[in-house]
């Protein structure tokens, strides 16, 4: 029910994820779920491991094996729709666009953050970059337990509570 | 009201601007529309409407509705949402339909 | 009477572009824009624009407005700008009066395009004059331009891309946007826009709508109802939320009004936003040499906007004698691009709108 909700199920996120023994270096996971005439994704690769083609109402495929999980995609999506993610043993590793205040400090601890808006557990921020290239949209590094692999999406900050 | 930090925008300081609305004295900055300058006061109802005195405040802000219209240094509909605030500016509410 | 070979009526993305590319033909080109400054509705986009990178795509709206700017810039010995500048009307006749720092002008133009873009809509619903009550285009100039929050919490009404995004902005801005409520029984605009509210925690909230707004002498609270399969109102889902501002995202609505005075050939189509000119394949209307482009032909995107812009301003240029050195070429790749842009599902609307516009029957 994405188009009534907004969120889109565990199957569809599902989809867009390599397999897990592929993840041990980070890979794009791009949720784009519907055509809409967009294609930065593609033309911002420097790996051309993003595919749309010449109808750029295409949904985006990820060429699993091209993507280095360089982050340039993550910054480059005007919907704020890829992340990068990757599996470290116990940890599962996130990259994530963005665009609030506070901006996250390296060892702080942020809630970890579902589709729906809920918390699932902690997220440790490992790093934060902000080059011009990213035009203010922060490209924040965490990690959290392996376990919300596939269910967290952003961080918010404990600071408010 | 006023925003202090963005995280894509950034304000700069300016100059500040004195000015009058029905009576009371109220600081502004350059570069305010009298609109803007009145809601980061707070005010938010700028006039009544004309038959039943309900209270009206700006909807569109960028001078297609007159819904903010005031009298502004004693010229009546004046579109606030679209003039820029200046150095003691007197700013009324308006009763009724204004005289040009 | 002042004479000028082309008049651009309007400086957003549309004017802009026409101008770029009747200038790159060597025609001199007047832009008479009432805002203070050029750049439209760009100027206030603090996101990053969607489509492709021949219309900036993962720029921001404001730094497109910058560009665009910079690119006719670039044509001062052909370029006239005229700011703080209102047509007051128009004329059959290829006249126009100049409002401008008190003074009326008036003007006669061997071509005009008129790129007066579009307004906001209204919504039904009691009490909807309350102060506190804004236009989603009125929240964004407020935050975004003179950096002043709109209201500490806001309920925002409609889910098409306009607000989505500007919940996403008010969130930015710190606003707290409880709930966006829409009446249709699905999201309106990009999901990825969506997606990103429910991220944030902002309950979006469909086949819902306002059913009043409270409030002495400013909105303090406003009742929602939630609507059945035939778009009415339920008894007994009333709930009330406390806020003090509610924002209104209903669509858009062409600025038609100097083409009507104009008298040129209109018609009502509710999938382009309202009333239209009825134009031909160039976008020329049913006067000779007075061409439109941009959210005036129909409600669409910045990106489409600049492209018709782009081809308008080719088609003008033409017609006053001045041949762009790429014209076959540049106008098949625009021509390319706009069908592009509207090819896919978001696109349907605006296919329908435009085949009523010409009088075709519409199969779907």
């Amino acid at each position: 029910m994405l188009d009534k909700t907004g969120i889109a199920s565990a199957e569809q996120v599902l989809t867009r994820f390599p397999k897990k023994d592929l993840l041990a270096k980070a890979k794009a996971i791009i949720e784009c779920y519907q055509d809409i005439p967009c294609n930065p994704c593609q033309t911002s690769c420097p790996f051309n491991a993003i595919y749309i083609g010449d109808d750029i109402n295409q949904q985006p495929k990820l060429l699993v094996e091209k993507c280095t999980g360089c982050g340039i995609c993550v910054t480059s999506c005007p919907g704020l729709a890829i992340m990068l993610a990757k599996t470290e043993r116990e940890k599962a590793v996130f990259k994530i666009p963005y665009e609030f205040l506070p901006a996250p400090k390296v060892g702080e601890n942020w809630h970890a953050i579902n589709r729906s808006g809920e918390i699932i557990g902690e997220a440790l921020i490992e790093m934060v970059q902000s080059i011009p290239r990213q035009d203010k949209t922060l490209l924040v590094t965490v990690s959290t337990k392996i376990e919300h692999l596939y269910d967290f999406i952003t961080i918010r900050s404990q600071a408010h509570e | 009201m006023r925003i202090e930090k963005h995280p894509i925008l950034t304000f700069e300081t300016k100059e500040e601007l004195s000015f009058i609305f029905d009576g009371k004295p109220l600081i502004g900055y350059k570069g305010d529309t009298i609109q803007s300058a009145l809601h980061a006061c707070g005010i938010k109802k700028l006039s009544e409407s004309i038959e039943h005195h309900r209270p009206r405040g700006f909807y569109c802000a960028i001078g297609n509705c007159a819904s903010c219209d005031m009298t502004v240094n004693g010229k009546p509909n004046v579109r606030t949402c679209i003039t820029m605030l200046e150095e003691g500016m007197i700013v009324e509410s308006q009763k009724g339909k204004g005289i040009l | 009477m002042i004479e000028k070979d082309l008049i651009i009526i309007g400086g957003g993305p549309a004017g802009l572009c026409a101008a770029k590319t009747a200038m790159e033909a060597n025609a001199k080109v007047l832009i008479i824009e009432r805002s203070q400054k050029l750049g439209g509705q760009l100027v206030k986009q603090t996101h990053k624009f969607f489509g492709s990178e021949k219309t900036y795509a993962k720029t921001r709206g404001f730094d497109i407005a910058k560009r665009l700017i910079d690119d006719v810039t670039n044509y001062s010995n052909l370029l006239e700008i005229m700011t703080d500048a209102t047509v007051v009307a128009l004329y059959p006749n290829h006249e126009l009066t100049v409002y401008q720092y008190g003074v009326y002008s008036k003007y006669k133009a061997k071509a005009i395009i008129v790129a007066t873009g579009a307004s906001e809509k209204f919504l039904a619903f009691e009490n909807n004059d309350l102060p506190g009550i804004y236009g989603a285009g009125a929240v964004q100039t407020l935050m975004n331009l003179y950096g002043v929050l709109p209201g500490q919490s806001i309920v925002m009404v409609g889910s098409g891309n306009i607000g989505l995004i500007v919940s996403y902005q008010l969130m930015q801005a710190g606003v707290n946007v409880k709930a966006l409520v829409e009446a249709a029984p699905k999201i309106g605009g990009y999901l990825v826009h969506a997606s990103k509210l429910r991220r944030l925690g902002v309950p979006i909230l469909t086949s819902t709508t306002i059913k009043k707004a409270i409030g002495n002498e400013t909105l303090e609270q406003v009742e929602i109802v939630s609507l059945n399969e035939k778009w009415e109102l339920i008894s007994g889902t009333e709930k009330l939320i406390d806020v003090d501002a509610l924002c209104i995202s209903v669509g858009l609505s062409p600025l038609h009004q100097l083409l009507s005075m104009a008298k040129v050939e209109m018609k009502f189509v509710n999938e382009l936003g309202g009333m239209v000119p009825v134009i031909t394949e160039e976008h020329e209307t049913s006067t000779k040499n007075l061409f439109v482009c941009g959210d005036v032909v129909g409600i669409e995107e910045a990106s489409s906007a600049m492209v018709e812009g782009y081809l308008v301003g080719l088609t003008a240029a033409k017609r006053l004698g001045f041949l762009h050195p790429n014209y076959d070429q540049i106008k098949q790749n625009y021509h390319d691009q706009l069908t592009n842009l509207r090819s896919g599902p978001f696109g349907l609307k605006t296919r329908i709108g435009l085949a009523k516009l010409q009088g075709e029957d519409y199969a779907r």
